[in-house]
């Protein structure tokens, strides 16, 4: 084990990381401004993938695909929660999961039926898709390294957005007191479909962008779900910087544990074999023992509201 | 006079006995396959495969009702109890996955119905649990990554970093490959099933001593690995087994894949007229590449029809024995079973290659000659 080896896994880590903070952080957004559990949110992911590996396959150009991405995810995100979602907010949370589980099953049949069973091809663009010598130390893909960045300049964004805009006010105010807000002239019909919008862009440019390096094939979107869950509570249910430290959490100690745990039980177990497994399994595990510890602690997650979730 | 009209009625009634065609008896065939959800992609090519099989033969006396799984144990059973029960059908087939395998099969066979697998092999039905009337078609899950092991072993591969997901199919992939691979591994290791990240497999790779790399993902956890070695500048040499490299994802992967070596009973340009005709026939038809699932599907499609020629299903053993017999023209050339009923076959090695705008596999080599699965002696079927 050098140091240079932990060094890269960090970054993979961070990488994983902030991937996980593009879908959650609209996760988060729509249930703290909406009080709405979305499991359809893993389709955006989907939907996002698939536009951008259609529209690159058809134009050649990897940028054009990511900007149909993001235009295809926002779109549709305005057309569910117009037909759809608005008709939620008030019913309870069963009726939500259950609704938003129809759209996961809708979706990902249409996008068969559309696009076939077989999955897509989407490749990293060239000018991407060599590697960089790090610090002289190693070499790591470029890809990756733009992906951080990618990953910490939308939460720059976002906290700007959030913070220091009229609009970011108008975000925070109806996580606060939805009734109130109305009350005072916002138009909070239009302010819901915007956050939920921006959720799916952002979920929509997650797919895409992870679609280049993974396999963009229907059901892409519901593993990822699971684990924006996971960041979500882990982080506090609702916050945006809740959301970033989780993720970052949540993909620096899954991709630590895949490296370390199977070391650590192979240097006491005789077995080889058997060590991988066990250590391997107690990885896969890890991230859910780790939301465990901080809901013991924290019962609300690292930034939740008291109350809230 | 009366003895004269009496040899004829008996010789008119000797005719009548011998010209009644043997399988006057339609045969109802149910096809549970994934059709949905994640491996999709894999039910579809073995129902078109079987279907394109069934059209070609034209049989009137035989109907094939599919159903899809969903990939889920639980619905997988289900069908099968409706298919035994209201469809009365009397052959079982379609089976991709060896979780669904284990949960179908067996109590299909106890209600005494034929199961004829075109995917799933799990240890468990070719040893101890053989069955008389079980037959798989198309391998023992072991069998490539075995013949993936004997690639390495031949080619000189000193130290192979071997991997696998961590799940039954996943281990019998690993102990496959040792089974034929005694050398010292660079490192073994398990990743979580349906994982697509593998940036710290790869770092794991990049810091051991590997001198090649042997792995066994299928579906889109093998499209996210391909892409990503080619992304991380190693160029290491590659060795899966077939279903990280079959037709349905290649063009996913597309460069990243070309160049790599992997192991199957099967290949689009195997030189028999069965294959060249199939491959044919299936672009014809579906207007793309047959893949391996879908040449197993037609494989089985094809045996059950030439036991139909022979034999009524309704008198089970012959009809076993028919299928047995194994004679049908099969797209992987020579073809028979053992005595648990599953394939001796060859395994070849195949190599990807780009044709014109399309990735494809190259056949190179006979690795395993007639190879027969590992378990064969725990059958004690004779």
């Amino acid at each position: 084990m050098t140091f240079t080896l932990l060094l890269e896994q960090l970054l993979n880590g961070l990488q994983f990381g902030v991937m996980l903070f593009l879908m959650s952080a609209g996760l988060t957004l729509v249930f703290g401004v909406m009080g709405l559990i979305n499991l359809a949110h893993g389709s955006f992911y989907m939907i996002g993938a698939f536009a951008c590996a259609a529209i690159a396959t058809a134009t050649g150009s990897f940028w054009l695909g990511l900007l149909a991405c993001l235009a295809t995810a926002a779109m549709v995100g305005v057309l569910v929660e117009r037909l759809v979602i608005r008709r939620l907010y008030k019913r309870d949370h069963l009726d939500q999961v259950l609704a938003t589980f129809a759209l996961i099953l809708i979706f990902s049949e249409g996008t068969r039926w559309i696009f076939g069973s077989f999955p897509l091809m989407l490749s990293v663009p060239d000018s991407l898709s060599s590697t960089v010598s790090l610090f002289g130390l190693f070499d790591y893909s470029r890809y990756r390294l733009a992906l951080i960045i990618v990953g910490f300049v939308v939460a720059v964004g976002l906290f700007l957005l959030i913070q220091k805009t009229r609009l970011g006010v108008r975000i925070r105010a109806g996580e606060a007191d939805r009734e109130m807000i109305a009350v005072l002239g916002v138009n909070i019909d239009r302010l819901y479909t915007f956050v939920f919008a921006l959720g799916a862009a952002l979920a929509g440019l997650a797919g895409a962008l992870v679609g280049a390096i993974q396999s963009v094939q229907v059901g892409m979107g519901e593993p990822v779900l699971i684990l924006a869950f996971v960041v979500i509570v882990i982080g506090g249910i609702g916050s945006i910087k809740g959301a970033l430290l989780g993720s970052i959490l949540v993909g620096v100690t899954d991709t630590m544990g895949r490296l370390l745990l199977p070391d650590l039980f192979a240097s006491f177990m005789a077995n080889k074999a058997d060590a991988a497994a066990t250590g391997s399994a107690l990885a896969s595990m890890l991230i859910y023992v780790l939301m465990a510890f901080v809901l013991i602690f924290k019962p609300n997650g690292l930034f939740g509201v008291e109350g809230k979730a | 006079m009366k003895t004269v009209l009496n040899k004829l009625a008996l010789a008119v009634g000797a005719a009548c006995l011998w010209i009644t065609p043997v399988a006057a008896e339609p045969l109802k065939v149910g096809m549970i396959t994934t059709l949905s959800g994640g491996g999709a992609s894999l039910g579809v090519d073995v129902r078109d495969g079987f279907m394109l099989a069934v059209k070609q033969a034209d049989n009137p006396d035989l109907e094939v009702v599919i159903e899809d799984d969903q990939r889920k144990p639980g619905v997988a059973v289900q069908l099968a109890d409706k298919m035994i029960q209201s469809e009365k059908v009397d052959v079982l087939t379609g089976v991709i996955f060896s979780n669904l395998a284990m949960a179908v099969i067996p109590s299909a066979l106890q209600q005494g119905k034929f199961y004829l697998s075109p995917n799933a092999g799990p240890s468990q039905l070719a040893g101890r649990g053989c069955n008389k009337h079980y037959f798989n078609v198309a391998w023992q899950n072991d069998n490539l990554h075995e013949a993936a092991g004997a690639y390495v072993t031949e080619t000189g591969y000193k130290k192979p970093f071997i991997f696998a997901p961590n799940y039954p199919a996943g281990q019998d992939a690993l102990t496959g490959f040792k089974r034929f691979y005694e050398g010292e591994l660079a490192g073994e290791s398990y990743t979580k099933l349906g994982q697509t990240d593998y940036a710290a497999e790869l770092a794991q790779i990049r810091a051991s001593d590997a001198d090649s790399i042997f792995f066994f993902l299928p579906g889109g956890m093998g499209v996210a690995f391909l892409k990503q070695y080619k992304e991380s500048g190693m160029d290491l040499p590659l060795v899966g087994s077939a279903f990280s490299f079959d037709q349905g994802i290649l063009q996913a992967v597309g460069e990243a894949a070309v160049g790599t070596k992997n192991t199957a009973q099967w290949s689009k340009d195997l030189d028999n007229e069965a294959n060249q005709a199939f491959v044919e026939a299936f672009q014809e038809e579906y207007d793309r590449l047959p893949s391996l699932y879908a040449s197993q599907g037609y494989d089985t499609a094809n045996l059950l029809l030439s036991a139909m020629e022979k034999a009524d299903v309704n008198d089970a053993d012959a009809f076993r024995a028919a299928l047995k017999e194994a004679d049908f023209a099969s797209t992987r050339g020579d073809f028979e079973f053992g005595k648990n009923q599953h394939p001796i076959q060859d395994i070849y090695v195949r190599e990807v290659v780009k044709e014109g705008d399309v990735y494809t596999n190259k056949a190179l080599d006979v690795i395993l000659a007639d190879h027969q699965d590992a378990y064969v002696d725990e059958c004690k079927m004779k």
